[in-house]
């Protein structure tokens, strides 16, 4: 082990601040990390063995005790059980021997699930030692189970179990025609710099990540800073249950997003440039790097880019499942080898980013919009949208409908025009922006996705009437309470007491007061945290409970109140050992005054 | 006198102590009783509470079914329900044996603790089941008030009280709350 | 001409680069926290001093104070609210204050006085942690940890260590000690390391000083949080 361990440290130069690309490969190797590993480690790189302990237990990839040879696990986001998620993984749990969450007893394969994979459009989906497997059914598990009692290697499996499809639907501004490499960047260089950040300014481009910030504006900030060593990061970490369309864009515009990224480069007066690949799209990584070096041999990027004396090379670095990694100063913290742990701000990452120096970050849509608009100019884009969204948004489509997939569609257009796009109908709902968005009824379809009104990252989630409303709801708070990186009260606390409440009142023991309880938590969970998670992480409840406050009343009793535990099931363990089971060995969930 | 105030009081899985303490007011009992009549309570040996009480006073975590009864009882019973000391509000001392599985206490106590003759479990239909955790009471019934320490001093018993008795919201002041 | 901002109505002037709570406390104005101390790097995970500045809910102890600001801090909305994030506080951990050292000289404990707090008023976790008494002269009881890195950084910022972190994710996180074992006995801590006597909560306690001071004597026996916060803070400047 201690030569592998060297060997590595001296891939990354002895830097900690590779420290998850160091784990992901100790963890690929040994499939857990051991004890001996952070030893040697913390010597290795010079850091105190609790940055190593503590980001490994951070991470939902690394663990501390031995997993499989081959770690499956499958993706929990809604849209997965929507596709009958919960009987497939009973099933492969059965084919494999394993339950969920355990390693088998030869330490051949462990299961577990995870969160959304960003394959809503093709789940149910799930991955093995970090590939991600898709459309997954009984005959795929029946093979995926042989192949892994056979203990065939992965290359070995056949590739329709990998395949990842782009399902792009409908294409536009952006998407009909992707700009030529090194188009961008001639543009801009032949237009001039400032000029270019001006046509940025001109498309009215706003933050394609959910936020909806000025780009232009962003990256002015960051060049006027002092500091002259500056970074340029893209944000794919799609981490929104129902977002994949940055997948897409990586796996079929890849250049087009690099090349955004070097103009942005260009003008902000940066030298390196990070792409932050979430874990769960590991499969395109390879893919990425051969295209980087491709762009390299084309003097597109690395020294002296197209002869114009600027430098600048990207670096991708591969996340570790954290869902909170997506928000941009948790990303830097991940960057920098830590627990992705949101900062305080101010100082924002414009001033103060990636090793203290001024960082833009910008979603990978963002950077493939730019790219586009360095080439055809502001008011190319500008003409279409509203007046404070402009262009047009790529969605990511899934959920109750014909055609699940990537849509690019104008701002302004109404969720009804988007369902009839993509073939929906019989809609109960919509999930828009992802369950840190907004669960909009079948009552305001006529609403526009547009920063004025529907803002979004892209996340488009369609429930029909089949569905349950609080099943849905509860997936989301699950995943929230889950996510939380555990850094400040309200939200570390918080979402796991929410979780509690939800679940007693889904559960059907929830009584006048219990409601009353839940929007009191929600709206202190929303109103203290720390960060965007915390902010959001009570949407799910917020927005259901606003819009159908009779679901929630018909799941509460006509009582004054009712224990959040099962109090008969809290008796069974001294029933079994009094051998007892007689009247006065079990205990009413609720009192006889409510008889 | 017909209107006076009916007061229960009973202990589940507590030491007395908060009983103790309440008699500590000492004298001011005299005055208390001119307005208060005790209904249900250690300290009158009634066994059930009347169905009027207008103030139950628990004292202790719920540890076992019978627990269970009885604070549903005084719920029922009782207009206004108060948790009284640290054990009724967050289970207290005896919450500490919430961390070793309720097996391994049973175990101990009744099968291979030192000292242990005619190993087994009770298993008497009279005895009361043990619940897996000591709870506070508040997670089993709705609760009124609360009124923190352990125990509580006779001051707070008395300004709880007199507050109810003047008609008024009670509020513990600094001095007053303490969860020691 | 000396720069001002509003705390409860109240005019209080600052000088650049200090945070709300720096510019408060300096002019006697009291903002509950527990994560913040003035001798460490702010970090602001608590919220305990959240406090609304322009309408908009900050942490007092991270948000630099600027001109013209108006704060409000002591209002009966706030003061509800923080009761609630202590009470989050007391229902993750496994606070038992009776059986607990540091009683009557707990900041959580004084902070929850201070705010009224009569119960847990959440669901309790009773979540199972350890205690750590390995070390000759220092107990880690992890039951009372609140996760205010109070030690870390103390450890890392004045004894010159790095004795302490925060590990683990969300509901799981924990106090980690940096030695091979993880054992306190097995670090480089030293009982007269200031982050073995920083801890606001029992979570830290030097060993054989238990119970000199007797419980109804002690610091927020009969003295609110506030006045002995401030008071400290005149007798640091004074001391400078
Ligand atoms: C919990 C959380 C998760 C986020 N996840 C993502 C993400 O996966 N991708 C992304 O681009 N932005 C994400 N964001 C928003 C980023 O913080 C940031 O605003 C964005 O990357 C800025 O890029 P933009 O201006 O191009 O949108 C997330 C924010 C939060 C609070
Ligand atoms: S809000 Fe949640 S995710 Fe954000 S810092 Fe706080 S605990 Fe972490
Ligand atoms: S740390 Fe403070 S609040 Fe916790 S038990 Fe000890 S005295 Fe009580
Ligand atoms: S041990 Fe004490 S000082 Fe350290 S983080 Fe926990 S509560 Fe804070
Ligand atoms: S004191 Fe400010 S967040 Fe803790």
């Amino acid at each position: 082990m201690k030569a592998f361990l060297e060997q590595l440290a001296a891939k990354y130069q002895h830097n900690a601040t590779n420290l998850l690309a160091i784990l992901r490969a100790v963890q690929a190797r040994f499939h857990y990390i051991p004890e001996a590993a952070i030893t040697t480690l913390a010597d290795l790189l010079s850091i105190p063995r609790t940055q190593i302990l503590a980001v490994a237990e951070f991470y939902s990839f690394f663990h501390l005790t031995p997993k499989g040879q081959y770690e499956v696990f499958i993706s929990d986001s809604i849209t997965d059980h929507m596709l009958g998620k919960h009987e497939l993984m009973a099933y492969l749990s059965e084919r494999l021997q394993v339950a969920v969450g355990e390693v088998r007893a030869d330490g051949l394969v462990s299961l577990d699930n995870t969160s959304c994979t960003g394959l809503c459009d093709q789940g149910p989906a799930g991955l093995v030692n970090g590939l991600a497997l898709t459309n997954l059914d009984k005959a795929r598990i029946d093979l995926i189970a042989e192949l892994i009692n056979q203990q065939k290697p992965l290359s070995e499996w056949p590739k329709h179990l990998f395949a990842v499809n782009d399902n792009i639907q409908q294409t536009g501004l952006l998407l009909a025609s992707a700009i030529t490499p090194g188009q961008g960047l001639t543009t801009t260089f032949t237009r001039g710099i400032t000029q270019t950040l001006a046509e940025i300014d001109l498309s009215g481009l706003r933050g394609r990540g959910g936020a909806g910030f000025k780009t232009a504006l962003k990256w002015r900030f960051c060049s006027e800073e002092p500091e002259t060593e500056r970074y340029v990061v893209c944000n794919a970490d799609e981490g929104e249950p129902g977002t994949f369309k940055d997948r897409v864009l990586l796996n079929s515009y890849a250049e087009q997003v690099f090349e955004g990224m070097t103009i942005a480069a260009a003008i902000i007066g940066a030298k390196q440039g990070f792409l932050y690949l979430r874990g769960e799209y590991l499969f395109l990584y390879e893919k990425l790097l051969a295209l980087l070096e491709q762009r390299r041999q084309a003097g597109l990027l690395g020294q002296n880019i197209l002869g114009q004396g600027i430098t600048f090379d990207i670096e991708i670095c591969l996340g570790a499942g954290a869902y909170i990694c997506g928000e941009e100063s948790a990303l830097i913290e991940s960057l920098e080898g830590k627990m992705g742990i949101p900062r305080n701000r101010p100082p924002y990452p414009v001033s103060s980013g990636y090793l203290g120096k001024p960082t833009i970050v910008n979603n990978v849509e963002t950077y493939l919009a730019a790219a586009a608009i360095a080439v055809n100019g502001g008011a190319w884009f500008a003409n279409l949208g509203t007046e404070k969204s402009k262009g047009t948004k790529i969605l990511s489509i899934s959920g109750d409908c014909k055609r699940p997939g990537i849509y690019e569609v104008p701002f302004g257009i109404t969720v009804q025009a988007v369902l009839d796009l993509c073939g929906a109908d019989d809609v109960f709902g919509v999930q828009i922006g992802g369950p840190s968005g907004m669960f909009i009824s079948n009552q305001e379809l006529h609403r526009k996705l547009a920063f004025e009104d529907l803002a979004t990252g892209g996340s488009f989630i369609i429930f029909d009437n089949s569905r349950e409303l609080l099943a849905i709801v509860k997936n989301f708070t699950h995943f929230f309470a889950h996510e939380s990186c555990g850094f400040c009260t309200p939200c570390r606390v918080g979402t796991s007491l929410l979780q509690k409440q939800l679940d007693k009142i889904v559960d059907g023991h929830g009584s006048a007061g219990d409601v009353v309880a839940l929007e009191e938590l929600c709206r202190l969970i929303k109103q203290y945290s720390h960060c965007g998670l915390g902010q959001t992480a009570a949407n799910p409840i917020l927005t259901t409970l606003e819009r159908y406050p009779e679901i929630y009343q018909a799941q509460l009793k006509q009582i004054s109140y009712e224990p959040g535990f099962d109090l008969d099931a809290a008796l069974a363990t001294a029933r079994r050992l009094a051998n007892r089971d007689d009247a006065g060995a079990h205990l009413a969930q609720i009192g006889e005054e409510h008889d | 006198m017909a209107n006076k105030i009916k007061v229960a009081t009973t202990s589940l899985a507590g030491c007395f102590g908060c009983h103790m303490s309440f008699l500590d007011i000492d004298e001011r009992l005299v005055t208390l009783v001119e307005h208060v009549q005790f209904d249900r309570s250690p300290l009158t040996d009634i066994e059930h509470c009347s169905s009027d009480c207008d103030i139950g006073l628990i004292e202790g975590g719920v540890c076992n079914s019978e627990n269970v009864h009885t604070l549903r009882e005084f719920r029922k019973q009782c207009k206004i329900l108060v948790a009284v000391g640290a054990c009724a509000i967050n289970g207290g001392l005896p919450a500490m044996r919430n961390f070793i599985p309720l097996e391994e206490c049973l175990a101990e106590a009744y099968l291979h603790g030192i000292g242990v003759e005619n190993a087994h479990v009770p298993n008497d239909e009279e005895l009361p089941l043990l619940l897996d955790k000591v709870r506070p009471i508040h997670e089993v019934v709705k609760i009124d008030y609360f009124l923190p320490g352990c125990p509580p001093s006779a001051d707070v018993f008395w300004k709880f009280l007199t507050d109810l008795l003047a008609g008024s919201q009670p509020k513990l002041d600094y001095e007053l709350v303490h969860f020691d | 001409m000396t720069k001002t901002l509003t705390i409860d109505g109240k005019t209080i002037p600052f000088q650049d680069g200090q945070t709300i709570i720096e510019a408060a406390t300096a002019a006697g104005v009291y903002i509950p926290h527990l994560c913040h101390h003035p001798e460490f790097t702010p970090h602001g995970s608590c919220k305990l001093c959240s406090v609304k500045v322009n309408g908009r809910v900050c942490s007092a102890c991270t948000f630099p104070a600027a001109e013209g600001q108006d704060v409000i801090n002591n209002s009966q909305e706030l003061n509800d609210d923080r009761q609630k994030i202590t009470q989050m506080l007391f229902v993750e951990g496994n606070h038992f204050c009776p059986s607990c050292e540091k009683t009557g000289n707990c900041q959580l404990q004084a902070v929850a006085y201070h705010l009224n707090m009569l119960d847990d008023h959440f669901p309790l976790f009773f979540h199972n942690r350890n205690v750590d008494a390995s070390h000759s002269d220092v107990l880690i009881d992890h039951n009372r940890c609140i996760f205010c890195t109070l030690c870390v950084r103390a450890s890392i910022e004045q004894d010159g260590k790095n004795v302490f972190a925060i590990a683990g994710r969300g509901i799981n996180k924990h106090l980690a000690v940096n030695s091979a074992t993880g054992l306190l006995k097995d670090s480089d801590l030293d009982k007269n390391d200031k982050a073995a006597h920083i801890c606001p909560t029992g979570a830290i306690l030097i060993k054989r000083t238990g119970y000199q001071v007797p419980i109804g004597q002690r610091l927020y026996d009969h003295q609110e949080i506030d006045a002995v916060s401030l008071a400290h803070e005149t007798e640091q400047r004074h001391g400078e």
